[in-house]
């Protein structure tokens, strides 16, 4: 029998606001010791009250409408209760009742569409590390305003998880809500998959992966999953609903907890936080902020760049703004050294922060335009654009200092051509060309470009060499 | 307020105030004395009125403080066995507030434990006796502020309002005790009993020395969400024309003594040209019952933050983090704190929610717009603050049910969020002060303490 999967996933997205979510302490712990961005608040003293950020909930708006979401103009917040070191308030503040963001979608580059339930605005917890004996609480973490986007469960392929995951990071990087750093857990997903027999109208019993941190964990996780649970079908068992982890080293899901132990979390309505009310003008005003998103430039380049190219640029929202910027007839040109220079480089992620002037990505493809840079030399420019000493000069006098600007005075070339020519050592070749000997022509070429240092426009030499020795 | 000049120097009013602390050891008000800080503060402001310096309102005036209060003077352990051993590096607002204004803090108040109760007999250190009585209770939970301020110990002490937990021991101590208007004063800083029917206020010998708390201590504060913008000194004094008396209140429930007070005041009221309208409030009948759920859930979620490991007590020998909690849990709470914690629980529990959480949140919603009709007919109401007057210490411990229905006629203004003052209107036969609560609508904070000299 053929199972077809159906998966849902959860998103919990980091955002990079200035200071945490419920106090005025610095959210932004890269770096920083163990508990040291910590306010009485997130560290639960008593008497002590939320105060809710007003960035979060502007930020809420932007990554709610780059899911072409709904904003709900009344929201409030909840109380999960749990008892665990990480959460020193003995709750979690969250939206269960009246979230914030409500149903839109995100659509993924195969063209499918995945629903999005709603997302909602929470603190994070703190971090434990385990020892033999002990254990150690970092609370830096605690109230650090996270938003859980819920999708549909409209997802039926390890290759669509994995690409709506990626969608979602480019989504709140396009938003600029979060650093999107996959690595220190800025975004972490719980995936529910559960398979049915094709043509079935009843879902599956579901199983869910939690805490995948990578898209290509995703979709190990999924793979894993579909082949796990067939086989359970296959065999005539049941698939136990239950919460299971993956671990990037076997490959493998195993099972935690089940859901009929499942804690009960007494979710209450939290006293301490008016609700929040959003007029009108106030989420417009925030959603207009939004820049062009990736389905946009999808739109926008279509056709004139390759999908591949277009997808790997898609990755860096810095990048798109600057190709969004430049003319053009200059797209695929600055494109391509985007794709096969810059990213190439060791520092790129260090470039990426501080890009060139359009302008001067301009001049560059427009001197590479006119031939006066060979394909070399502009990547050679490109590279020095970046060049801190570089900096204050504009492209042309880097590539002038650089001695790179090709020669394409027709005039000064022939004069060159002339001395090459005269020059015993080539006149064997130049017999040998008039005998039919088509590929001396590439020696030719190769003596005039180191007689002029490389600066003669190689096409120019070729075609004024062929019509001399006609 | 009597304050400090060249004259009573601020050390002469705080000297006095640790002596008579000290006189009436006996009756357990205080569960830590200030000397030592409270002499250095009054130290301090003899200095500045010495060099002919301005001073704050409050300028050495001595004063109590509830020991759910936090500051960094003495331990802050709201009577509970489970912050003991907790300095608060943080300070309340609305103490920062009366101590701006030059006040001094001689000692925290005993409370029962997290302030469940009406007797302050469920503290960790024991009862505080009442003030006429030694044999009865202070009454609670703000107990020893009330008695702090009746055996003129102090000039004021603060308290916090849950459920009557400010009006009660006033009445039963004979002195003026504010809950005000919810959102009225800051909660930050409070130890939280249930967010959203906790207010802050006072005991007071005076309405005068009230108004003049409530100027100080009120305001939008930025670190409670919930306070209310400035209103207390833009407040207009209302006319009173109407007052209004809830006609279910006058059963055989309520002990006589204290309905023929009412009745007096109310045919005093009446000479004086003031229209008595009778009121009728079903749905006061459920406060009890919903104020009973609601306060608990938050109760229970307000206490999970006391595990035993940032602060406070911890269980010893515990081997694992379950039995740390356990044991932290069952050792440093009493046996009050945690019946509202399984209450709590309960009735936030799935499946159990919608049938008594959101049922009592409906009720509290009806109770709001009783409310608001009754202000349409009257300008404020005038009922008794408890059913009965201080009772006999340990006369009710074993029988909770009988301990909440003392709070039968406070708990409605909490659910409501309207302001509610106990007015001292005379004695019992034997000698026991009793006491009568005006009630108002939201706001209207300052009319009503400007009224009640009315009732003297």
């Amino acid at each position: 029998m053929k199972y077809i999967p159906t998966i849902g996933i959860e998103c919990h997205v980091q955002l990079s606001t200035k200071t945490k979510l419920f106090s005025e302490v610095d959210n932004d712990a890269r770096g920083k010791g163990p508990n040291s961005c910590v306010s009485p608040i997130c560290y639960a003293l008593p008497g002590m009250l939320p105060r809710l950020n007003g960035e979060a909930i502007k930020f809420a708006i932007r990554a709610g409408r780059a899911m072409n979401c709904e904003i709900n103009a009344s929201s409030r917040f909840d109380r999960k209760h749990y008892f665990y070191p990480d959460s020193p308030k003995g709750y979690q503040i969250t939206q269960f009742y009246h979230p914030i963001i409500g149903a839109g979608y995100v659509e993924l580059p195969s063209g499918t569409r995945v629903n999005i339930e709603h997302a909602h605005l929470e603190g994070d917890a703190g971090k434990l590390t385990h020892f033999d004996s002990y254990s150690l609480v970092d609370l830096n973490r605690v109230d650090t305003p996270l938003i859980e986007i819920v999708s549909m469960p409209d997802i039926h392929s390890a290759k669509d998880a994995h690409d709506y995951c990626k969608e979602l990071w480019r989504l709140m990087r396009y938003a600029k809500v979060t650093y999107g750093d996959l690595y220190n857990g800025n975004m972490r997903f719980d995936v529910n998959i559960s398979l049915a027999p094709e043509g079935s109208d009843k879902l599956g019993t579901r199983a869910e992966v939690k805490n995948l941190n990578s898209f290509r964990s995703v979709e190990r996780a999924v793979e894993y999953e579909i082949s796990r649970q067939t086989k359970i079908l296959e065999a005539g068992e049941k698939v136990m609903q239950e919460t299971r982890g993956w671990s990037d080293a076997t490959g493998k899901t195993t099972g935690q907890r089940s859901k009929e132990e499942a804690k009960d979390y007494r979710y209450m309505p939290e006293p301490d936080i008016p609700p929040i009310n959003l007029s009108k003008e106030f989420i417009e005003e925030e959603s207009k902020k939004l820049p062009l998103m990736p389905a946009d430039y999808r739109k926008k380049f279509n056709g004139k760049l390759s999908t591949d190219i277009l997808e790997v640029l898609l990755d860096y929202p810095e990048l798109m703004e600057k190709l969004n910027e430049v003319d053009d007839k200059y797209v695929i040109m600055i494109a391509n050294l985007f794709t096969s220079v810059l990213l190439a480089e060791e520092k790129s992620a260090e470039y990426l922060n501080d890009l060139p002037d359009t302008q001067k990505l301009s001049d560059l493809a427009e001197m590479n335009d006119k031939k006066e840079l060979s394909s070399t030399a502009t990547k050679e420019v490109f590279l020095r654009l970046f060049d801190p000493q570089m900096k204050s000069r504009d492209t042309k006098t880097i590539a002038k200092e650089l001695g790179l600007i090709q020669e394409n005075d027709l005039g000064a070339l022939e004069a060159i051509v002339d001395i090459v020519l005269a020059k015993p050592e080539t006149k064997k070749a130049q017999d040998d060309f008039r005998n039919g000997e088509e590929k001396v022509i590439g020696f030719l070429v190769g003596q005039v470009m180191k007689e002029s240092k490389g600066k003669a426009n190689p096409s120019a030499v070729q075609q004024i060499l062929r019509d001399k020795l006609k | 307020m009597k304050t400090a000049d060249k004259k009573t120097t601020a050390t002469m009013l705080v000297k006095e105030a640790l002596e008579k602390a000290k006189k009436f050891e006996d009756y357990n008000i205080f569960t830590f004395v200030n000397e030592e800080g409270a002499l250095k503060k009054a130290a301090e402001i003899d200095a500045k009125i010495a060099r002919g310096e301005k001073v704050g309102k409050l300028a050495g005036v001595p004063y109590a403080l509830k020991d759910n209060y936090l500051s960094p003077e003495g331990e802050t352990t709201a009577s509970a066995h489970i912050l003991q051993g907790f300095t608060s590096p943080i300070t309340a607002t609305s103490v920062e507030k009366l101590e701006k204004e030059g006040a001094i803090m001689i000692g925290r108040t005993n409370l029962d434990a997290f302030a469940h109760g009406s007797s302050t007999e469920n503290s960790y250190f024991g009862p505080t006796l009442n003030a006429y009585d030694k044999e009865r209770v202070a009454g609670g939970s703000s107990g020893g502020s009330a008695v702090a301020v009746a055996l003129d110990i102090v000039q004021f002490a603060t308290g916090s309002d849950t459920g009557g937990s400010i009006r009660q021991p006033a009445s039963f101590n004979g002195v003026y005790g504010l809950k005000p208007t919810y959102g009225a004063v800051s909660r930050y800083g409070v130890v939280a009993m249930a967010s959203s029917t906790d207010c802050m206020g006072f005991f007071t010998k005076t309405p005068e020395d009230m108004d003049l708390l409530m100027s100080i201590a009120s305001g939008r504060d930025e670190k409670d969400m919930t306070t209310l913008p400035d209103f207390y000194d833009k407040s207009e004094i209302k006319k009173v024309r109407k007052i209004g008396v809830v006609k279910d209140f006058d059963n055989d429930s309520v002990n006589t003594e204290i309905r023929n007070a009412l009745k007096e005041k109310v045919e005093d009221l009446k000479k004086k040209g003031i229209e008595i309208v009778e009121l009728d409030m079903p749905t006061l009948k459920y406060a009890l019952a919903a104020y009973y759920i609601i306060v608990p859930a938050e109760v229970a979620s307000n206490l999970s933050r006391y595990d035993g490991i940032r602060y406070g007590f911890r269980s010893e020998n515990s081997k694992d983090l379950d039995s740390l909690y356990e044991n932290t849990r069952s050792e440093g709470f009493m046996p009050e704190n945690k019946r509202r914690i399984m209450i709590g629980n309960f009735v936030l529990s799935s499946g159990f929610y919608d049938a008594y959480f959101l049922k009592a949140a409906k009720a509290r919603t009806l109770i709001v717009k009783e409310y608001e009709e009754a202000f349409k007919k009257c300008d404020f109401i005038l009922t008794p603050v408890s059913p009965n007057y201080a009772f006999k210490l340990g006369e009710k411990v074993n029988d909770p049910i009988a301990m909440y229905l003392e709070d039968l006629m406070s708990v409605s203004l909490n659910l409501a969020g309207v302001p509610g003052l106990a007015v001292p209107v005379g004695k019992t036969k034997t000698g026991l002060p009793l006491g009568l609560q005006l009630v108002g609508p939201r706001r209207s904070d300052k009319s009503l303490i400007e009224f009640s000299k009315e009732l003297k």
